[in-house]
């Protein structure tokens, strides 16, 4: 049977990865190449790469950080942040990057995911989906969780399912940063109304909530950023731990 | 020297750089002549089963092809070139394949379509496709007539063939280039 799949997300400003700065042990724990080979030895599934450069100028050294990583790491990459034209796809694509995650580029011009998906085949087009609690739905909130666009994530997610993404990631903007685990009830809702794989993010904070994300909340994989940053856990011990707890996982 | 076919789906890169890091000398062509005198080939797959065999056709590479996996050069196929060994594929309706084997390739009739992750591969026989985790993109899988050729089988709501192996020829469903050490060392093993 198809595995969970536990992916690290690294943020990367100017072809730097910041955060991730509790490995002592490592030379130069800014180094992305570093980082993933080492995430990879870790049994990572994949990567995350997130761009948080400011400037659409200096975003062009992620584009050298793909190509780097993609000639010495060889599990699946996917590069985030800042993407908002088919040819900044084509380019990362190029470099080395398997799938690229769009944003607000796609929530304010749905067009670009079928474009996307028709040039280089859904399996390279993550739709990612900021979402924030209102009431008993979820808003998505788009620019790095700063502006609200009044849409409904869960009709967004259907819609840009049936557009051509190949995968969601859902971020929720509530959990996001607390450690008091995913929002389950978010990624379950997501994950029953579309019939693609989801990709849970915000919120890990304990072996627990992991396991939460996938038998209730029903997700495909979980992205975890500071619990394996700060060395809180490394990536096998996750997947060991939901190995015990009878989770199908790569180990 | 290995020669990797580059039929226009555009990124071969994670195909070049598992060749380059592993130290195999790799080169990428759509000349005809240069498939029908490789030592070896890959061709790898993105995109449509149609658009794959359409290129074929458009660059007069299917014959050549043909030819030369017919002559026992070693091929290796990956994901769509697996599924380009067979007759016809239901991505594609009436596009004919290269047909080097019988049978056809189906839709994942349960499951979430496409299957993105990793897989356990199950060896059916000896050789280079060994037991380990392997990484999948796809929503079609190839049906072989013959059992014969199955190399190794995984499961996603029901078991399928993920690699074939017979004579010259080597294909797997599953992406090599992105299975981590396992994917390395069964590209190695066709190398030896």
């Amino acid at each position: 049977m198809i595995t969970k799949r536990i992916i690290p997300c690294l943020d990367v400003k100017e072809g730097r990865v910041v955060k991730g700065t509790g490995f002592i042990n490592l030379k130069d724990a800014g180094d992305p190449v570093l980082l993933a080979k080492m995430y990879n030895d870790q049994g990572a599934d994949e990567l995350v790469f997130l761009d948080i450069t400011a400037s659409a100028e200096k975003r062009k050294t992620m584009v050298g950080v793909v190509r780097a990583v993609a000639k010495e790491v060889f599990i699946p990459l996917t590069v985030g942040g800042g993407v908002e034209t088919v040819d900044d796809i084509r380019v990362l694509l190029q470099a080395g990057a398997d799938k690229v995650s769009l944003n607000t580029a796609a929530v304010l011009n749905p067009d670009i995911i079928s474009k996307a998906a028709e040039q280089f085949g859904r399996q390279c087009v993550v739709v990612a989906i900021d979402a924030k609690r209102k009431g008993s739905l979820w808003e998505v909130i788009v620019r790095g969780g700063r502006e609200r666009t009044g849409k409904d994530a869960i009709a967004w997610a259907k819609e840009a399912a049936s557009l051509g993404a190949g995968e969601l990631l859902v971020t929720s903007m509530d959990q996001d940063g607390t450690k008091a685990g995913y929002d389950l009830e978010l990624t379950k809702t997501i994950a029953a109304s579309v019939n693609i794989p989801i990709i849970a993010s915000g919120g890990a904070g304990t072996l627990v909530s992991i396991k939460d994300v996938f038998l209730e909340g029903n997700a495909d994989a979980a992205l975890i950023a500071s619990l394996l940053h700060y060395g809180t856990f490394t990536t096998n011990d996750v997947k060991t731990y939901l190995k015990k707890e009878r989770i199908s996982v790569r180990l | 020297m290995i020669t990797i076919l580059d039929y226009g789906a555009g990124n071969l890169s994670s195909v070049k750089n598992a060749l380059d890091y592993l130290g195999m000398d790799n080169s990428t062509t759509d000349n005809p002549k240069k498939i029908l005198s490789a030592e070896r080939i890959i061709l790898p797959g993105v995109g449509s089963f149609g658009f794959l065999m359409d290129q074929l056709r458009k660059k007069n590479l299917e014959k050549p092809l043909k030819k030369a996996i017919e002559k026992g050069t070693p091929f290796f196929g990956i994901c769509l070139g697996l599924q380009a060994l067979f007759e016809e594929s239901e991505e594609s309706p009436g596009v004919p394949g290269l047909s080097i084997f019988k049978g056809n390739v189906q839709q994942f009739r349960k499951g979430k379509v496409p299957q993105i992750g990793w897989n356990k591969i199950i060896p059916e026989k000896e050789g280079i496709i060994q037991e380990g985790f392997a990484y999948f993109v796809n929503s079609f899988v190839a049906v072989p007539k013959d059992p014969t050729i199955i190399a190794a089988t995984s499961d996603y709501y029901g078991r399928y063939v993920c690699a074939v192996q017979w004579k010259n020829i080597t294909a797997t469903q599953f992406h090599p280039e992105k299975s981590g050490d396992y994917g390395l060392c069964t590209l190695k093993r066709w190398l030896q």
